[in-house]
């Protein structure tokens, strides 16, 4: 069998991997990015309290392997739930997405906390000399600009997203990786198949990257100068 | 002439390490008061105490009849009414100079979008750049800067205004054009408390000039007076270096 006739058979099955990757992905971009928010915001908090929280979610996150947390959240919450209510089931794609946002969530909190760090002082000083309140000075003054700056390590932690999917086939989640295996398991075309996959990813990966060069130059209204 | 800032027995340290040592200052009306003195002596620290950028460590400040060390004064109410313009610019980066301006009058309700709109554009004219409402502030010159920063300032009509080093940042031939919108400002007749380096500014402007060394206020005088016959042996010192400074310099 040579490389295209691979190409042929795998691409149907391939390609509904694909959807689950693209859609998993996404949606856990989009609430990392709500979670994170919030926990950076915590985290920022003059209550005690508030910025534990953060800072244990954070910790919990990045201190342990995903492919652990996802043993978790697939195996032993539904165990743990059973308990409660015995017909209790978790599909493979709701514990990826709830394990992926969980990850996604910590990253990002700690990728807005740079960058709002990273805002120069003296903008939230100018702010608040002319009556500007805490609030009003994070929102119209501070989040603007940590946005910007914090526009790369974001786009980073969004590619870490899309390839850490791939994790989830461990699970049972059908992915990219997951359809390929099956389809290798069957054909034996180990070289295509995975060619074929990595392929894939680069494409999905390559139209964020360019998305994000887009949104960047909308953000930028200043090149180099500090002030 | 009325009270505008009343400094009682200021004391304020950094973790342990006291910065002011009790300083008593009383600031009028109209007044323009230029404080002078060695880098460290705390005139930074006094002057953000005095808008609360800074939380006293002891002693009272009242500014305009609020007593601002009192944790129940509503203090951003009292800001609206003290400009700052500091020796970094500090101009939003992410606004174009016009918005820079408009920015808080309008958020804190002041004035409509048209009317802070409206001011903007006659403060520009006011410090001579009303064709740059729509650059950037990473396009401006450090002198630019700074005007547009003042001019920030002035848009909330304050009744005060504090200025730390305003033209320590610039080049040489930029202070002039600052200087020259400061001086307009105290003629106008605002009340105005002045941390510089510029001793000709503080001769020509200041009503009067105020020594500080070492967290202390160590003498004030007008400046005619402070200038030619300081009593104390530190600010005979310390205006000895800085002529001698400026005569190098020319
Ligand atoms: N946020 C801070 N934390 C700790 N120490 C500080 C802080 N701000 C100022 N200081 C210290 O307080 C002292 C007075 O500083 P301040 O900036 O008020 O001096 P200054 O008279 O304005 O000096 P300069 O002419 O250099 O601006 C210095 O010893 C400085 O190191
Ligand atoms: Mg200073």
């Amino acid at each position: 069998m040579d490389f295209l006739t691979t190409i042929n058979e795998a691409t149907p099955l391939l390609l509904q991997g694909l959807k689950i990757t693209v859609m998993i992905s996404v949606m856990s971009i989009v609430i990392g990015i709500v979670i994170g928010f919030f926990s950076c915001l915590l985290g920022l908090s003059k209550y005690r309290p508030l910025r534990a929280i953060s800072g244990v979610y954070v910790w919990i996150v990045r201190g342990t392997p995903m492919i652990v947390q996802a043993f978790i959240v697939y195996f032993g919450f539904p165990q743990l739930i059973q308990m409660l209510t015995p017909d209790f089931r978790l599909s493979a794609f709701t514990a990826g997405l709830i394990t992926l946002s969980l990850n996604a969530g910590a990253y990002l909190s700690e990728v807005f906390r740079g960058g709002i760090a990273a805002v120069d002082k003296g903008q939230a000083e100018a702010a608040r000399s002319l009556g500007l309140n805490s609030s009003q000075t994070m929102i119209k003054v501070v989040l603007p600009q940590a946005i910007k700056i914090a526009i790369p390590s974001m786009v980073n932690q969004f590619i870490i997203i899309v390839k850490d999917t791939s994790i989830l086939s461990v699970i049972g989640l059908a992915d990219l990786v997951n359809k390929a295996k099956v389809y290798v398991g069957a054909s034996y075309q180990f070289f295509a198949t995975y060619i074929l996959v990595a392929v894939y990813y680069l494409v999905i990966i390559s139209a964020l990257m360019l998305i994000s060069k887009y949104v960047e130059k909308k953000f930028n209204y200043e090149r180099k100068d500090k002030y | 002439m009325r009270e505008k800032i009343n400094i009682k027995n200021l004391h304020k340290s950094f973790s342990k390490l006291p910065v002011l040592k009790g300083i008593d200052l009383t600031i009028h009306e109209g007044e323009v008061v230029c404080i002078i003195g060695p880098s460290g002596s705390g005139k930074s620290t006094l002057l953000r105490c005095v808008n609360k950028l800074e939380t006293v460590t002891d002693g009272e400040i009242i500014v305009d009849g609020c007593i601002i060390t009192d944790k129940h004064t509503n203090i951003n109410k009292v800001r609206e009414n003290i400009g700052m313009v500091f020796q970094s610019f500090n101009l939003f980066a992410h606004l174009t100079v016009k918005k820079n301006i408009m920015l808080a009058p309008v958020d804190l309700k002041k004035m409509t979008k048209s009317e802070a709109a409206e001011k903007a554009i006659e403060l520009l004219k006011q410090v001579g750049l009303e064709d740059k409402a729509d650059s950037y502030p990473h396009e401006l010159s450090g002198g630019q800067k700074q005007r547009v920063a003042i001019a920030r300032s002035l848009a909330m009509q304050p009744d005060i205004m504090l200025f730390d080093e305003p033209t320590s940042a610039l080049d040489p031939e930029m202070i002039g054009e600052v200087l020259q919108v400061m001086k307009q400002l105290a003629t106008d007749g605002m009340t105005m408390v002045v941390v510089t380096h510029e001793m000709g500014f503080a001769r020509d402007v200041a009503d009067r000039v105020i020594f500080m060394s070492d967290g202390m206020i160590v003498e004030e005088a007008p400046p005619a007076e402070l200038f030619s016959n300081p009593q104390e042996p530190r600010t005979k010192e310390f205006l000895a270096r800085v002529l001698q400074d400026l005569g190098l310099q020319v």
